[in-house]
């Protein structure tokens, strides 16, 4: 970002309009200042930061590897929270129906959960944007028709779209990701255009463009950087959508399949023990479920509060 | 005002007929129905006949053709699981997925509109503040596992409510509801409630922020100059004018509330369309999977023109951009 910001004096940095004084502080500085004036928004940080840790060294971190049939024994299923293996293992959050320790299952399926909604995120990202600002940039025929195809996919509910998806692909990795960024990339595609066409007005674009630059150089260089911030915002809140839509596409039997357990799945394997009195094995997935969505959904929160130059600080 | 009319018709015409092709095409790559319906020791022969018979031998723009003649005349193939017309299939569970869609819209409008009408009027206070937390919690919490989280406080640990099915139902007009029995209205609560906390959180949203928009404006000043109780100015001259887009984006959160009626359904065992849907994508029903599909489009699409219309007949402006373009 700084080369970019160097390169060109005319290239605005992330944050605003900071040029007014000359011994203010840095862009960053200031955008890390007014990101951690929040009490909550720098927990739940802190506390997305630990799900992601978690979630890739959950190999290293789990007490068994739940998915090993030799650590696993059928003994110790259903076991309550707290109780103890044959072996003297404690299974702190209880055991599923097959034995496995729901703690260590958790920890796995956060991995699987946090992968696809991320991956699926960059990618939706990466597709919205070039034709968001594609539309943008020609304007014209061209953004009439890609903003037309936006309009028709927006107006059905995302479950809906997602729905038709997996009917017509099946269970899988690779299509559940496909399913969320045909659901997402809309979403950018949108964002990007509106204020792509409010930056082309820009005197820094009416610059470049004199300079006869090539498409690709205003387009990436000049255009995009400007472009990021309400990006990053929908970027961090489509990715907990996407995550939230997986579980519940999971949990209906029609997302992933049981060799790769998401928590959605986890919790769907709960639920016929639940009506028994097994309440932990759909519970604790849940939970960690939720506390993923909610600070996600709170650093986008916060993240939209301080890049959004039009809200007074 | 008519070429727009007619111009939107032709559109959601052409949305649906491309839907069609998706989803016709889309679902002839999934894998072959026909090895779930015969029995595992049937030879070459049987397997033939039961292609032959289901029509999966015809080239497959053949198929879409016929299926595109029929769906005209409101027939959309049999099921292969259940002999019967797939359209019949799905209009008999509809009445439960409306009614579990309208209950779901009945709380989240009776419950939602005071309560964020009272964190709009006090928006400092603990309740307030309460308040706008759950509508956070509410945007959070996936549907489906509060539904588990309902059913386990209230149906098995306190075993108040049941857990699953319709419960008894009563026929009005032939069509068989809930709510009217008390078996069944215990049966409707936790479904509905599941249902509505989504939509419940978007309304609080909305009604907060008209009620703050609203209330410093003059007229709700004039009115308590006038010396109106606070009651009248708020039951009168606030709500008049905080429910317009309430109401305007309910009517068009309808569509997403009964899509999104195929989770709770799942969870709660409720007989209607949504959980249709699943059990046939699950056996590859792919008349059921592609009517279910085609009947939500279309209720989308009707859904989608009927707002525009009544946008443009309200906003003469919609219709005057449209025809300057």
């Amino acid at each position: 970002m700084s080369a970019v910001v160097h390169d060109k004096p005319n290239a605005r940095p992330l944050v605003g309009d900071t040029t007014e004084s000359p011994v203010g502080p840095t862009p960053l500085r200031r955008f890390l200042r007014d990101f951690f004036a929040s009490p909550v928004a720098t927990g739940a940080l802190l506390m997305l930061a630990t799900i992601i840790l978690i979630a890739v060294f959950a190999p290293v971190l789990s007490p068994q590897d739940p998915y090993d049939l030799g650590q696993v024994d059928i003994m110790d299923s259903r076991l309550p929270p707290g109780e103890q293996s044959m072996t003297g293992m404690t299974f702190w959050l209880g055991t599923d129906g097959a034995g496995r320790d729901m703690l260590s299952a958790i920890l796995y399926g956060l991995r699987t959960s946090l992968g696809v909604g991320v991956m699926s995120g960059l990618i939706a990202l990466v597709i919205g944007m070039s034709v968001g600002l594609t539309a943008a940039y020609f304007g014209g025929r061209v953004d009439n028709l890609i903003m037309r195809v936006v309009d028709v996919q927006l107006s059905f509910p995302a479950i809906l779209v997602a729905l038709i998806l997996l009917a017509i692909l099946g269970k899988g990795v690779d299509k559940i990701i496909v399913a969320l960024v045909v659901v997402q990339w809309a979403y950018y595609a949108r964002t990007v255009r509106g204020s792509a066409l409010v930056e082309r007005r820009r005197e820094y674009m009416e610059a470049a463009i004199c300079l006869a630059l090539s498409h690709r150089r205003i387009v990436f260089r000049h255009l995009l950087p400007n472009c990021l911030p309400p990006l990053i915002v929908v970027g961090t809140l489509q990715t907990a959508h996407a995550i939230a839509l997986e579980a519940t596409l999971s949990f209906l039997g029609i997302g992933l399949p049981i060799t790769e357990p998401s928590l959605g799945l986890l919790i769907s394997n709960g639920f016929e023990y639940m009506l028994s009195g097994s309440y932990w094995i759909s519970f604790f997935p849940g939970i960690a479920l939720l506390v993923t969505i909610v600070s996600i959904n709170l650093v986008g929160d916060q993240l939209r509060d301080v890049l959004n130059p039009r809200l007074e600080r | 005002m008519s070429a727009f009319i007619i111009r939107r018709l032709l559109q959601s015409v052409a949305v649906l007929f491309v839907m069609s092709l998706l989803v016709f095409f889309g679902v002839h790559v999934v894998g072959d129905p026909v090895y779930m319906l015969i029995a595992p020791d049937a030879d070459q022969e049987d397997i033939q006949a039961a292609i032959a018979a289901l029509g999966l031998d015809r080239p497959i723009y053949e198929q879409y053709w016929y299926f595109l003649v029929n769906a005209l005349q409101g027939d959309l193939g049999n099921s292969f699981i259940f002999s019967e017309p797939a359209l019949k299939l799905i209009l008999q569970r509809m009445p439960a997925t409306l009614e579990l869609a309208f209950s779901a819209m009945f709380i989240a409008v009776v419950l939602g509109i005071p309560l964020g009408v009272y964190a709009g009027l006090k928006p400092e206070s603990i309740p307030a503040q309460a308040i706008m937390a759950g509508s956070i919690l509410g945007f959070s919490l996936p549907t489906f596992w509060v539904g588990l989280m309902l059913i386990m406080v209230f149906a098995v640990m306190l075993g108040w409510l049941p857990s699953t099915g319709r419960g008894d139902t009563v026929e009005v007009l032939g069509i068989p509801v809930s709510f009217l029995t008390l078996d069944g209205l215990s049966h409707l609560f936790l479904p509905a409630l599941n249902l509505a906390l989504f939509k419940l959180s978007l309304v609080i949203r909305l009604a907060r922020a008209g009620t703050r928009e609203v209330v410093h404006q003059d007229y709700i000043k004039f009115a308590h100059a006038k010396g109106l109780s606070s009651r009248r100015v708020i039951l009168v001259h606030l709500m008049k004018n905080i429910m317009i887009p309430v109401v305007t984006v309910l009517g068009l959160e309808l569509g997403g509330v009964i899509a999104f009626a195929v989770v709770t359904e799942t969870v709660f065992a409720w007989p209607g369309m949504g959980k249709l849907l699943i059990e046939a994508i699950q056996q590859l029903d792919r008349p059921v999977v592609v009517a279910y599909l085609m009947i939500t489009v279309l209720m989308f699409i009707v859904i989608n023109l009927v707002v525009d219309l009544l946008y443009s007949v309200l906003d003469p402006r919609v219709r005057l951009k449209e025809a300057g373009q």
